[in-house]
């Protein structure tokens, strides 16, 4: 192989206001191996036009924030490599079924607003377990493994552009919310199901969701949100059978010694700014 | 929520075909839907050929001897096919929709092997089942043909 080879970044592009419609702009990307996309982004903002708008922090596959359409395939941009997925030419999309805000830009407030509406946080009755530092609880190692893979997830985003419900129309809360509320419904912690069953089994919830298993196959953090999805269909369904338990709100193990407990930190409220 | 100016972006019926870049499981998917409406297009004409018996036995042959000039029996025979498809692949929908078939949630280890492979030998029976459903009925077209 070649030391360095030029593949053509075929970026869409987008202005509001002055584009009616997105185009496609072609840019000469010097490619070496081990290059990612979002390396070759910045090539291209450094070398070739600073016009160009994306989204991207981390760099390492964890903020999520670089999420776009990479050969018509969601995907983070760091952590694809170019030599991977293209030797000549590379389509660059925002994630698809989200609005655009401008080039690679996509407006993921929509998926906020339904991660919001599903209550992804601890709900407890006591309140202990969510006054920091207030106490400590026992899990063992069989309670982690059921929510631990669907806390890998990042919001990217990714999973919602492959979905083919999603790709419809805005009427499912989509596989990251789902995900998230499984999540927490799945926590030996928690006690939220009820106030979360609302929206899970509502219209836009997890009955919408037919397995195609899209989001699993694109998801960069192996959070597999399918699986998730079905598995808050079966707590659903348990629980409109009366068989699904209610748990015992574990107590606290390790509450601080007398005299180094902590004044509890006021949380900030929960806000989605679904404004 | 406060909308912005934004060009459509939504996949509609291509983000079948391609939203995450067709796994095995998002082409059964597909044919899901479209053996389904398969079947509901066959039911109205059904419904619509069998209503001729309120007309008396006549009207009855007549129909039917028309139905064989367009070789009916074998659209029906696709029906059929859509039939066993959708029947099969719909029980492996209902196991997993209700969470079965699909493994434990475990710490995802790169490559990631999620539930879709979990669920794939169910998968491969299902449509076993279907192939061999579907032989058989052209097994009996041919040996009883019309
Ligand atoms: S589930 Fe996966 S693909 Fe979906 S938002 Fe989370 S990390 Fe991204
Ligand atoms: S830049 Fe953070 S995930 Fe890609």
């Amino acid at each position: 192989m070649k030391d360095r080879e030029t593949v053509t970044f075929r970026v869409q592009r987008y202005e509001p206001g002055r584009d009616a419609k997105p185009v496609w702009a072609d840019f000469p990307v010097a490619v070496q191996a081990g290059m990612t996309v979002l390396d070759g982004l910045l090539q291209i903002r450094q070398q070739l036009d600073a016009t160009l708008a994306w989204r991207f922090s981390c760099r390492m596959g964890l903020c999520g924030s670089c999420g776009m359409m990479i050969n018509g395939k969601p995907g983070l941009a760091c952590n694809t490599q170019v030599h991977d997925v293209a030797r000549k030419t590379l389509r660059l999309a925002p994630l698809a079924n989200f609005p655009v805000v401008r080039d690679l830009v996509a407006d993921l407030r929509t998926m906020f607003a339904a991660h919001a509406e599903l209550k992804p946080f601890l709900v407890r009755d006591d309140k202990a377990g969510i006054e920091p530092g207030a106490a400590e609880f026992l899990q063992s190692p069989e309670e982690l493994l059921k929510f631990l893979q669907f806390s890998y997830c990042i919001k990217c985003g990714a999973c919602m552009a492959a979905c083919p419900t999603m790709a419809l129309g805005a009427g499912f809360l989509g596989p990251m919310p789902l995900t998230a509320a499984h999540r927490y419904n799945a926590d030996s912690r928690d006690q939220g199901f009820a106030l979360r069953k609302p929206a899970l089994a509502g219209p836009r919830g997890a009955h919408h969701c037919h397995y195609a298993g899209e989001c699993t196959r694109v998801c960069p953090k192996g959070v597999d949100p399918a699986r998730a999805v079905q598995l808050a269909r079966r707590d659903l369904l348990l629980d409109l059978l009366r068989l699904k338990r209610r748990r015992p709100a574990p107590a606290p193990v390790a509450e601080p010694p007398a005299g180094e407990h902590k004044a509890p930190i006021e949380a900030p409220p929960f806000t989605a700014r679904a404004d | 929520m406060e909308s912005i100016p934004s060009p459509p972006n939504r996949l509609g019926l291509l983000g079948w075909l391609g939203g995450g870049r067709r796994g095995i499981e998002a082409y059964v998917f597909l044919c899901q839907r479209v053996s389904g409406v398969v079947l509901l297009l066959y039911l109205s004409i059904h419904v619509f050929l069998t209503g001729a018996r309120l007309f008396g036995p006549e009207a009855w042959d007549r129909l039917c001897k028309m139905t064989h000039l367009f070789g009916y029996h074998y659209f029906e025979y696709l029906v059929f096919a859509a039939f066993a498809f959708h029947a099969f692949n719909g029980i492996r929908l209902v196991i997993i929709e209700f969470g079965f078939g699909l493994g434990r949630p475990e710490r995802p280890v790169y490559p990631y092997r999620g539930s879709t492979h979990k669920q794939r030998p169910l998968m491969i029976a299902m449509m076993v089942l279907t192939a061999v459903l579907i032989a058989a009925g052209g097994f009996e077209l041919v040996r009883f043909p019309h």
